[in-house]
């Protein structure tokens, strides 16, 4: 028992220790460095473009898990999941120089894309689904995205502990082909649970780059004075930005 | 001639560092999901072939529960254990000691042989005979080397959704993501289990000089 305390000791002496080195500002500057040469790494060895793999419908999981807000009931939400979304509205905006406001009609009628992708929450789970909607590219061409624009930000309906959720990637993932404001899963409309009216797909990245609830994207030069300055709710509470690890 | 090389032995201990804030920081973000899976998807614990134990905070870095910090520790030092893990193996084979001490021959895998040595582990009779080290000594090194670190850094990609397009062919290989995942805790803990064997076979074959040559070289009796 006496040699268990003491690796115990030793255990909790050297995660003290981390601990320290993280609360540190050098630190945290290496901590944070680590994650764009991941970032790098990725884009130079799996290209800026390539697709994230597409599954069979034999592949679909049996139930599409939620997590985080699962049922909004803040703001006007439980009212327009009452009308069937059907005043629903996503706006384009920020730096654009043609803002738009768009029907939940207005989204059905774009060219649709259908990817069947594996969703990976940072957790570690995995879930496999069906999603359908228009490409974000086709949204900011015709909202005619300016040049100084760096990110796109997705603002949210929901709130967790009173925040409203918000994401952001950059102009890679904005423009990647698999990048999709989606409206259906597994062919039906998406369920309160998945995000409904309309989520993200950021399909090379983690689960919490995908927001749900989406009620506006914002293009903009910096992420600074947004939220916490992070660039999403989870990031601005620790975690990292680029979440393709 | 120095027993252990100066190579070696930086590696050595800039790998135990690697390893052990990498292992202490898996377990903070194993907390998270307790569960492991086969396939490609798996997000219940109906469907999971193991449900983990919930580590203290004494085993984990932070030491308490913190996805964030853990995965900031945990994709930090990936990039030095895997970039030492190459340089290694890169000067293992320049050195030649990979060839001359490792590599095992044909006659030590017959089983008398085998079971020869086996014996004279449990007798705790370390004597090498010819060459640097005994046909256990060389799997057990060989495992890790080959084996065990190299598969922490191919199921650590295998389970990054970022290098996914490049490396799909080998997440299919294993049958999925999740099984990926299952793996990468597999080979943590098959590390883990070579560390106590190693930590307690260096306790009982004279700790002082063993530990003493790993830092200064020591001397080659051959």
């Amino acid at each position: 028992m006496r040699r268990r305390n003491v690796l115990a000791g030793l255990g909790a002496l050297f995660a003290a220790g981390c601990s320290k080195v993280a609360d540190s500002r050098a630190g945290s500057s290496i901590l944070s460095a680590a994650e764009d040469w991941h970032r790098k790494a990725h884009r130079m060895l799996a290209g800026r473009e390539a697709l994230a793999p597409e599954f069979e419908r034999d592949d679909i999981s049996p139930f599409f898990r939620g997590n985080g807000s699962t049922d909004p009931q803040n703001g006007g939400y439980p009212q327009h999941a009452a009308e069937g979304f059907a005043n629903w509205r996503l706006e384009v905006r920020g730096l654009v120089d043609n803002p738009l406001i768009l029907s939940m009609d207005n989204i059905r009628r774009l060219p649709q894309r259908s990817q069947i992708t594996r969703h990976d929450c940072v957790e570690g789970w995995s879930a496999i689904g069906e999603w359908t909607g228009p490409q974000l590219s086709l949204l900011l061409d015709a909202a005619k995205v300016r040049e100084e624009a760096k990110f796109v930000v997705f603002r949210c309906a929901d709130e967790l502990s009173g925040t409203p959720y918000y994401e952001s990637v950059d102009m890679i993932d904005a423009y990647h082909p698999q990048t999709i404001v989606a409206h259906l899963l597994n062919g039906e409309p998406l369920p309160v649970r998945n995000g409904a009216p309309l989520r993200m797909r950021i399909e090379r990245q983690l689960g919490y780059k995908h927001a749900k609830y989406l009620t506006a994207i914002e293009a903009v030069a910096s992420l600074d004075d947004i939220g916490g300055g992070a660039g999403g709710y989870w990031e601005d509470r620790g975690y990292q930005w680029y979440a393709g690890v | 001639m120095k027993r252990h090389r100066l190579s070696t032995r930086i590696w050595h201990w800039l790998n135990l560092v690697c390893v052990v804030v990498l292992f202490m920081s898996g377990l903070n973000i194993s907390n998270a999901h307790r569960y492991l899976y086969w396939g490609k998807w798996g997000f219940a614990p109906e469907d999971a072939w193991l449900a983990v134990p919930r580590f203290p905070g004494w085993m984990t870095i932070p030491d308490y529960y913190s996805l964030a910090q853990a995965r900031d520790w945990h994709v930090l030092m990936a990039w030095p254990f895997a970039l030492l893990l190459l340089f290694m193996w890169i000067a293992m084979l320049a050195n030649r000691h990979f060839w001359r001490d490792l590599r095992t021959r044909r006659s030590e895998w017959h089983p008398s042989a085998i079971g020869r040595d086996i014996r004279a582990h449990l007798r705790l009779d370390f004597d090498h005979g010819e060459g640097k080290y005994n046909f256990l000594q060389k799997l057990a090194y060989g495992l890790v080397l080959g084996a065990f670190l190299p598969m922490m850094v191919l199921t650590g990609i295998g389970i990054s959704p970022g290098m996914e397009p490049a490396f799909g062919w080998a997440i299919d290989l294993v049958g999925g993501r999740q099984s990926m995942r299952s793996l990468h805790f597999i080979f943590a803990w098959a590390i883990f289990g070579f560390l106590v064997v190693h930590v307690l076979l260096v306790l009982l074959s004279g700790p002082v000089r063993q530990m003493r040559d790993m830092i200064t070289g020591g001397r080659d009796e051959a």
